[in-house]
């Protein structure tokens, strides 16, 4: 055999076994796909000669180590990404409506905000709260706001994706409750609570309890789903807050992976085996505008990811090297001036995150650098991810871009980047060190001061902001929320305080805190019987704070 | 010799998103300013309490949660009550513009929304100094 025939038998192999294995169980969605003037668009294109080593240990096949160009094999052949735009608001009752809402468009998966108190565990009458109940996302206090939410939305029909960290095992524990109140049993539901407590001491400041208690509880998390939740993705390992914060495209994935490697060293250090959590653990980017870097950025994280779960960890299953991920388009991107220009800012960062491989859409609406996103601007959000989808054809091929010479000259060079700070921050002693020593913060705040320099200077053109602007009347149609709201939300609480038992929460309350002094016991069961006697997020979370402590910030300029 | 104009940049509220707080900051401080920088999630209590201690000039106060309406006008008034109002509030963040009349009508003497230059900041400062 010729040297050159190595690529075709290659690729033989992989559409017999590797293509078969998932075509056999989930069939393409269409037998011929084709370009819009039907020239014939396969499955994947190779090239026809070269070095062919080098082919398969950078590159390879899709649904193959090392993932590069992809983690299923058939990709956006057999299915597209799953559509899901991130909203909540205001109460439970507004929310639920807008999931209704986005469903009945055509959206295939469900995302949840919740309010800054929920996020950070106060209840909405804690004063703490005050102005900012129902603001950026739906206020939860006890099980029956959950109920409310998913009120007429079977939970074994919908996948939910839940952005909850330094809480997430109450609001997971409530959604579990809400599934057994609707009759579904828990093997059935799928989704994912971010859960991702590193980055928030990092990027996005939703941080409750020091490093360590809240590495536990992000562990019992893995050993309860891994039992009882099995489809359930425990974590989503997130980049997206820190590129937000100003980050470059490198260091974006260089410190979720940094991260992702400290959360798998927890769960190996409480003595799970690796590939019993690890097809669990989940990823969510950025997608800017350079969208050839970002295209690379996400074939080298893929490559990256599969590297150190076979090579560091010794994974052996083959979804336990997977790199999966979310994506959402880059809200600093947008501009609060001439918003309709986001339209098309937000298309690119579609065609970027699809042309990366993504598993799952989040598109911004173009107005939300001046408050919440409006129906009309969800729509058109959504609709670019279907225009994409359906009219752009690069869903035909799997990786389209792969071979050319400048996207996988970028691929090794953010990896090599990437690399060097994944070896940095292993030197400094790992992630929790090198954020407590402040080292991830600078290397983000220097990224962001040099870039918003950049644009002060008018060396980085932003259109409609330092360049081609005009003047604008300021936009009429802005979603507020009703600031009588908390009051709502406060007596539809009091009303449950009086109406559940308050013995039982009581005792659940004390069996929490006893179980949460002893560091070898998996607190989820029993903040499961706490939610379910409607004891509130509050509540435990304070029992939380009482005996783990809270986390300082520690303050970098 | 002048005393240098010393200013807080303060986060109230429960959002996290401090790039534009930490940018403001720094681009004061590198433009000859004496910053103070409070961290994320800061009661107007507190905020107050670091700008009397520090003995500040201006509080610029950045929030992006929409929980401005509140607690900039909490600021003001606390820092009233403890007889400091001759420190001068200014804020910024994602504040929708028909906001801002009632802000400063309740003493927030200038809002900056996003994609403001610096310079304006700048030239605020030594116009209300």
């Amino acid at each position: 055999m010729s040297k050159d025939e190595h690529f075709q038998k290659r690729r033989k192999d992989w559409e017999d076994t590797t293509v078969k294995k998932t075509t056999d169980r989930f069939p393409e969605r269409k037998t011929e796909f084709a370009t819009s003037s039907w020239i014939p668009a396969d499955r994947i294109d190779i090239p026809e000669s070269g070095d062919f080593d080098n082919y398969s240990d950078k590159l390879g096949f899709p649904g193959e180590y090392p993932y590069t160009r992809g983690v299923q094999p058939t990709m956006y052949r057999g299915r597209f990404w799953t559509m899901r735009q991130y909203a909540g608001f205001g109460t439970a009752e507004e929310s639920n409506e807008r999931y209704k809402f986005l469903l009945e468009q055509g959206q295939t998966g469900l995302s949840i905000a919740f309010d800054l108190p929920t996020q950070i565990g106060y209840d909405s009458d804690d004063p703490i709260a005050e102005g900012e109940v129902g603001k950026v996302g739906v206020a939860i206090d006890t099980i029956e706001d959950m109920e409310i939410l998913f009120d007429g939305i079977p939970l074994d029909k919908v996948s939910t994706s839940m952005t909850i960290n330094a809480p997430a095992a109450v609001l997971l524990a409530m959604y579990v409750a809400v599934a057994e109140k609707q009759g579904v049993s828990r093997d059935k539901l799928t989704g994912t609570i971010q859960n991702d407590i590193l980055k928030e001491y990092m990027a996005r400041g939703t941080y409750i309890f020091p490093p360590k208690p809240s590495l536990r509880l992000i562990t019992n998390i893995f050993e309860y789903c891994s039992a009882e939740v099995p489809k359930w993705n425990t974590i989503s390992i997130s980049g997206y807050h820190i590129r937000e914060a100003g980050s470059t495209a490198v260091q974006e994935i260089a410190f979720t992976l940094a991260n992702g490697i400290e959360y798998v060293k927890a769960a190996l250090k409480v003595g799970m085996d690796i590939d019993s959590f690890a097809d669990r653990l989940s990823f969510f980017f950025n997608a800017h505008n350079d969208l050839l870097e970002e295209v690379a950025k996400f074939r080298a994280a893929r490559r990256i990811w599969a590297k150190v779960m076979k090579e560091k960890f010794n994974a052996q299953k083959p979804t336990s090297m997977m790199l999966r991920f979310h994506t959402q388009t880059g809200g600093s991107t947008l501009t609060a001036q001439q918003p309709d220009n986001n339209i098309v800012r937000v298309a690119i960062q579609t065609l970027a995150a699809v042309l990366g491989g993504t598993q799952s859409l989040h598109t911004n609406s173009r107005d939300e650098a001046l408050g919440l996103p409006t129906e009309d601007s969800v729509r058109i959000a959504l609709r670019t991810q279907q225009i994409v989808a359906h009219e752009s054809g690069v869903t035909n091929s799997i990786d389209p871009l792969a071979g050319s010479y400048t996207i996988e000259k970028l691929t090794d060079t953010i990896e090599a980047q990437a690399w060097h700070y994944l070896n940095k921050i292993e030197d400094i002693g790992g992630m929790v060190r090198a954020i407590e020593n402040g080292y991830v913060q600078k290397e983000i705040q220097d990224a962001a001061y040099r870039y918003q320099q950049e644009v002060e200077s008018g060396e980085r053109v932003v259109v409609g902001v330092n360049k081609f602007t005009i003047k604008e009347n300021p936009p009429s149609d802005i979603l507020k929320v009703d600031p009588k709201l908390r009051d709502l939300q406060i007596n539809k609480l009091s009303e449950i305080k009086k109406l559940r038992n308050n013995e039982n929460v009581t005792q659940k309350l004390n069996e929490l805190r006893l179980a949460a002094q002893d560091p070898d016991i998996n607190l989820m069961p029993t903040i499961v019987a706490a939610v379910k006697e409607y004891a509130t997020l509050g509540e435990i979370c304070n029992i939380l704070r009482e005996v783990f402590g809270e986390y300082q910030e520690s303050i970098v300029l | 010799m002048m005393k240098k104009i010393r200013i807080l940049i303060a986060k109230p509220g429960l959002d996290g998103h401090d790039r534009g707080a930490k940018y403001v900051a720094r681009a004061l401080k590198d433009a000859g300013y004496e910053v103070i920088y409070t961290g994320i999630r800061q009661t107007p209590d507190a905020i107050v309490k670091t700008a009397i201690q520090e003995d500040v000039d201006f509080i610029g106060l950045s929030l992006l949660s929409g929980a401005h309406n509140e607690l900039f006008p909490k600021v003001v008034e606390l820092l009233k009550s403890k007889n400091a109002d001759d420190i001068i509030v200014f804020g910024g963040g994602v504040i929708p513009e028909s906001d801002i009349p009632g802000l400063k009508e309740n003493g927030i003497r200038a809002v900056f929304t996003p994609g403001t230059p610096i310079k304006d900041i700048i030239a605020y400062i030594e116009s209300a100094k």
